[in-house]
Parts: C-alpha cells; structure tokens; sequence
C-alpha cells in the first residue's frame, strides 16, 4: 500500500502551485473577485497546459489522468481560489463521459468550450456564459440546461448561475459522474483548508499581544492544531474516494459522501477559525480572510450539504450490514 | 498512490490470517487474573508461531515485518477478535528501546524473554505530580558502591502485578536542569522495596497500579543508555507508544460502530434521521482515522520521517470512541448503563482515551508546535 502521491502526482501538484502562486495571488484574486471578471489570461495559460482536460480521455483530446490528478488539481486552484472557470469545466466533464458524449469533451478538454453542473434550483459556479451547463433533477436524470439565470452569490471569485427547469436535451442518469464531481468539490474544499490554516499560522505567529506573538497562547495553538485535523484529514477522505474512483468503482459512492460530508462542515469551519485567528482584522474586507471562507460557503452547500451526504452514508452502510447479515 | 495491499504485504496478511484461523485464541475469561494468563498463554502461542515480536529485526528473534505489515498484524489481531498479547508493553516499548540504547549484554538478557512473555514488564514513567511535565519528576536514584538505591512513587503503572521488570525513569542529578538530570533504569520488580498498589479506576477495576519505592536497588549494570541520559532514552519508548497499537484500536471501534449500526437496523433506529447522522458521522470519523494512519505510514515508508498524520489519529480515536459508546445506550438501551455490561464499561473505559498517552491537551500543544511551528506556549 502506498497512500502517498506518486512522483509524476507530486510534480503535477508542485508545478500548479508555483504557477498559481506566480500567476494567482492575493492581488490578482482581488482585482477579478471585485470586478466579478475572470482571469482570462490565466484561464488561457490553464487551457494550454491542458489543465481542463488532465481527467479527459484521449481519445476525447485530453490527457487521460486518473481522477487523483484532477483533484490535485482542483486543491491547488481552491488553494488559490483563483478566478477561472475550472471547476464548472472539469464537472461538466464528468457528467458528459459518464452520459457517453463525443461532442463536448473535445471542447471542452482543450478549453475552446466552458462548462458547468449543478442541481436545479441551486447555485452553479461557472454557469454563467458556460457553453454547456449540465443540470440534474431530484431523481437523478440530467439534461442540458437551456436558461440560466445569473446570481451574484457571496463569493464573487466566479461566476455563478441558477437554472430552474431541465432543458429540452436529457443526457439520461450521470450518477457515477457525480459521485466523480463530489469529491473534485471536496478536493477543492481541501485546497481552501490549508490556505486557511497556512495564512492562520502565519499571522499568529507574527501578531503579537501582551508582549509576545499570539500564537504562543494555548487557545490560539489549539485552534490551529483542530484545523490541522479538519484539513488533513478532509485529505485523507478525499485522495482515497479520488483513487477508488479509477480503481474500485464499487466504494466510490460511500468514500465520495465521506469526503464531501467531512468537508463541508469541516471547510467552512476551518475557513470561519482563520478569520477569528486574525482576529478584528480578519473581520475587514483588506484582510482577504474572507474569500476562502466564501468559498467554503458555496462549495458546502454545492452538490448537496454535509447531513445529505450523511444520509446517505447511513443508508449505504445500513444496506451493507443488512446484506452480510443475510 | 495505490491503496491495495502489495504482493508481500497480501502474503503475510494471508498467512497470518491462516494462522489465526487455525490457532483461535478462544473465549475471553472473566476476572483479571484469568484474563491475564489467558493473554500470557495467547502470547507464547504467538510466539511458537513466530508471530510474537513481528516488527522486531529477526536478528532479536523477530519478523522483521515493514510498518505496513505491522499495522496489518494489529488489524487482523483486531478483527480475528483475539486480545493484545500480555507483554504488550515489553514488546512495543521496552523492547525496541534496549534495542537502540542497550548494550550488548542488555540485549541478550532482556530480549528473548519479552518474546516468549517469560517475563512482563511496565512502565515507571507518570508520577503523582509528573503527568504532562514529565520530566519534572522526584523518583530518585542514589549510586551506592554497584547499586543505585531508588525512592519515590509512580503511578498508572498497568500490568505492574505481573511484571518482573519495570522500565523506570529516575532523577540521578538534582542539580542539573530537570531534561538533564534523568537516568534510565531496568528495574526488577520482584525485591522489597517495590510495593505495588492497585488503583481503581471508574470503571470499578484495577487495570492500573501505583508503585510505592523505598530503597529498591538496581545495579549499575541495569542503567540503559549512560547516566544522565534517561530523557533521550525516555522519548525513545514515548515514541514508540503509538506505533501499531492504533490500527488494533481502530478496528475495534469499527467492530463497534457495526454493531450500533446492525442493532439500530433491527430496531428501525436507524430510519430516525438523527441516529442516521450520528451513526454516519461515527463513520466517517472511524474511516478517516483508518485512512489517515495509513497514510501517516505510506509517508515514513516513503520519505524516512513522519509527516503530521500520525499525531493527529491518536486525538481522532480517543474522541470518536467517546462519542460512539456515549451514542451507544440510546441504541442498545439501558444494558448500556447497566453495571457490569460490556457496554457500560466501555463507556466508561473510553473517558480514559483521551488522557492515557497523553492528554488531547498536550497533543494539540505538540502538533502546534512541531507541525505548525508556533512558537512554544506558556504552560
């Protein structure tokens, strides 16, 4: 057993993050969330580096990467809640190779077309002005929406949209892409989770009150130490669902809710303790705390919240106690 | 990444399975001193079949199994519903501590017999005023011509009624800082000057003791690691403590969370939306603590040093195994709180998790400090 990336997913994760630590940082991020823009030249540099595509087949025109290298992918960008429209793309994706398409992975691998997938009725990132929004309804069936309306949704780092009916093309039931999508989500939950706990720690270190820094104090110490907890272990959920995804399909549904369950609740926890560890600075808009936490807030909420994923949990694991005592 | 057992590692789990299939450690007796020697007898079992000390190198008589394999031992002990071998503490601590600091002799006297569980040993660590701060402890050591003469007073010291050796922490210099002025002794237990009190915990047993000592002595020869070297020494076995032990826990608490989940199943508990969250997010806790150690494992494997993941399973175990036998008497009912059930002790067993070992406290200070660099707290 190996639960480690391996050297070809290390120096995936290692080129992204000095990429966007290059290209996305906290400037750069304020500028586009404040002007509700994208980053298009970043989304173009993205798309030449295949990034949309890294989980597509290539037969489709993408790379052929397993579902591991797409979550890191999705960590560094959540790490960076950088302003492009991956997310939505990436999902998208998914439900389309789970529905059997030709016609849009293509595009949609080399970034020529955007994308999105969301439930009806909920927020959406990246639907507005995707080329295709992939849309489910409560029994599961997916079609192609053909209206979206655009909300300005607390996090403004991207594009959100909410569709109210199905559209007239159905794509049948994607729910293995699904499960897929959820734990790409949780991978990004897991991103804005260590740029929390990473910019927390740096400040307490610093900021000092009562003559030394405020990390010294136990409260502050143990607080950073819980979030620690919450991140790494939202990584160990979510690199196991990533890898049963391509390797035992058959575990993927219950590994997928654990990892969006944990963090969901989790991420916006650990989002909420980096702004009360910054104290009343935290609180202001310059301190920049605030964007991951937003982030958190609509990723918790997206694809179904932590106690849904619980449910269901319990129903998978009810099932399997029912069997084997049978 | 590839969380499927290697060729190796499937071989020895298949085996040790076989194994265990065909030596069943059968029922568990009632009353300490049975249950004791039924431990004893499962260990020298173990060990005629070559599965007592696995993760020890095979030149002391062990397995030489990886990591993995070792916590693929503790597992399957878990699951096959067998008990921790008697010499537990002999095995995971004093053992690979004389491995690094004894001398040769030391080695050869002491090793064969924590194997065979010919001789049980305990630690002589904590004292009534040294929990947390253990390097403020008072226990001292005098040298007297060949002998140190020892006096003091330790406590939590399990197993120590049937133990032949204690591994004992004393002071040796009182004028040096208190990290410095410590010795580390192998101490036999069975002289005078050691008296040994059972300490009765919530629960209504005796699983611990306190050690009163006047006067023990311990020859020169018996010191391990040089004097004045008790603390490095002392971190040696602190850092073995957690090794393997956790995947025998976690699997005990996933045998557990089962039966919660096939007793809620029976009763219709389990359409009630609230237990349904509860027994799910006891799921996830017992899953990411699974998960979370292997991975802990993969990256000493991998890199020759731990990464965050192993001090964080420690404070996720004890937590959820208080969470889960809290959940368990509105499942079960009041069997649970019932003297005397397996239930009830378990749920008074577990307020203990969360401070044996180290406090929950103490681990949050230790991974603020040695992961997150945070500058030292003020105590």
């Amino acid at each position: 057993m190996r639960f480690t990336l391996s050297d070809d997913q290390n120096e995936i994760k290692r080129t992204a993050k000095d990429l966007l630590a290059a290209r996305a940082g906290v400037a750069a991020l304020r500028e586009h969330a404040e002007g509700a823009k994208y980053d298009d030249a970043l989304w173009k540099e993205l798309c030449e580096l295949g990034w949309p595509g890294i989980a597509i087949g290539e037969d489709h025109g993408g790379q052929g990467l397993g579902l591991v290298e797409l979550c890191v992918l999705a960590e560094e960008l959540g790490y960076a809640c950088a302003a492009v429209p991956f997310l939505g793309t990436a999902l998208a994706a998914l439900a389309l190779e789970a529905a059997g398409d030709t016609e849009w992975l293509p595009k949609l691998a080399s970034g020529e077309a955007r994308g999105a997938l969301g439930r009806i009725g909920d927020l959406i990132p990246d639907a507005v002005d995707a080329d295709v929004v992939v849309v489910v309804d409560g029994d599961g069936n997916a079609s192609i929406a053909d209206d979206v309306e655009a909300v300005d949704a607390i996090d403004s780092s991207r594009r959100y949209g909410r569709v109210n009916s199905p559209g007239a093309t159905s794509l049948g039931d994607v729910s293995a892409g699904l499960d897929r999508a959820l734990v790409v989500v949780a991978a990004e939950i897991v991103g804005v989770m260590q740029r929390s706990l990473d910019m927390a720690v740096e400040y307490v270190k610093e900021r000092k009150q009562f003559g030394v820094p405020v990390g010294t104090f136990q409260s502050v110490q143990h607080k950073a130490a819980q979030m620690l907890l919450d991140t790494e272990g939202g990584r160990s959920a979510t690199y196991f669902a990533a890898w049963t995804a391509d390797a035992q399909p058959e575990r993927l549904s219950s590994a997928a809710a654990m990892a969006k369950a944990w963090t969901s609740d989790r991420g916006r926890e650990t989002t909420g303790s980096n702004i009360q560890l910054h104290g009343g600075i935290g609180f202001t808009w310059e301190a920049d705390a605030h964007w991951w936490y937003k982030r958190a807030q609509l990723d918790a909420a997206f694809l179904g919240g932590a106690g849904e994923h619980r449910a269901r949990i319990s129903q998978l694991v009810g099932a399997e106690r029912a069997g084997a005592a049978a | 990444m590839d969380l499927t057992f290697t060729e190796s590692e499937t071989a020895f789990r298949d085996e040790l399975r076989d194994w265990l299939e065909a030596n069943p450690p059968g029922a568990e007796p009632t009353g300490e001193d049975d249950n004791y020697a039924w431990r004893r007898d499962w260990q020298r079992r173990l060990h005629e079949g070559g599965w007592a000390g696995v993760h020890w190198p095979t030149e002391y008589g062990g397995r030489g199994a990886s990591l993995m394999e070792t916590a693929i031992f503790f597992e399957e002990l878990g699951k096959a519903a067998a008990p921790l071998p008697a010499n537990v503490l002999g095995l995971l601590l004093a053992g690979p501590t004389i491995m690094i600091w004894g001398t040769d002799e030391q080695k050869e006297r002491y090793l064969p017999p924590i194997l065979s569980a010919e001789e049980i040993w305990c630690q002589g660590f904590s004292e009534p005023e040294a929990g947390s701060d253990l390097a403020g402890l008072k226990t001292r050591a005098v040298r007297d011509g060949d002998d140190w003469v020892i006096t003091g007073q330790k406590v939590w010291t399990s197993g120590a009624q049937y133990s032949k050796w204690c591994m004992l922490v004393a002071r040796t210099d009182f004028d040096a800082p208190k990290h410095k002025g410590l010795s580390y002794f192998l101490m036999d237990m069975e002289q005078p000057g050691v008296q040994v009190v059972p300490l009765r915990q919530i629960t209504g047993d005796p699983e611990f003791n306190e050690l009163f000592i006047e006067e023990a002595r311990v020859p020169h020869e018996n010191l391990l690691g040089g004097e004045g070297n008790g603390w490095k020494v002392a971190l040696t076995t602190l850092m073995n403590e957690r090794a393997g032990l956790g995947f025998f826990l976690q699997v005990r608490l996933r045998q557990m969370l089962d039966e919660l989940y096939d007793e809620a199943g029976r009763s219709g508990a389990l359409d009630d939306p609230r237990v349904a969250d509860a027994l799910a997010d006891l799921h996830i806790r017992t899953e990411i603590l699974r998960l979370t150690a292997y991975r802990g494992l993969s990256v000493i494997e991998q890199y020759g040093q731990p990464g965050p993941e192993g001090s964080l399973v420690k404070w996720l175990w004890s937590e959820t195994n208080q969470m889960l036998t809290q959940l368990a008497p509105g499942l079960v009912g009041t069997d649970a709180l019932t003297a005397g059930t397996r239930w009830s002790y378990e749920l008074l067993r577990a307020r203990g998790n969360t401070i044996e070992g180290g406090t929950t406290e103490i681990l949050k200070n230790i991974v603020a400090e040695r992961v997150l660099s945070l500058p030292r707290a003020g105590r």
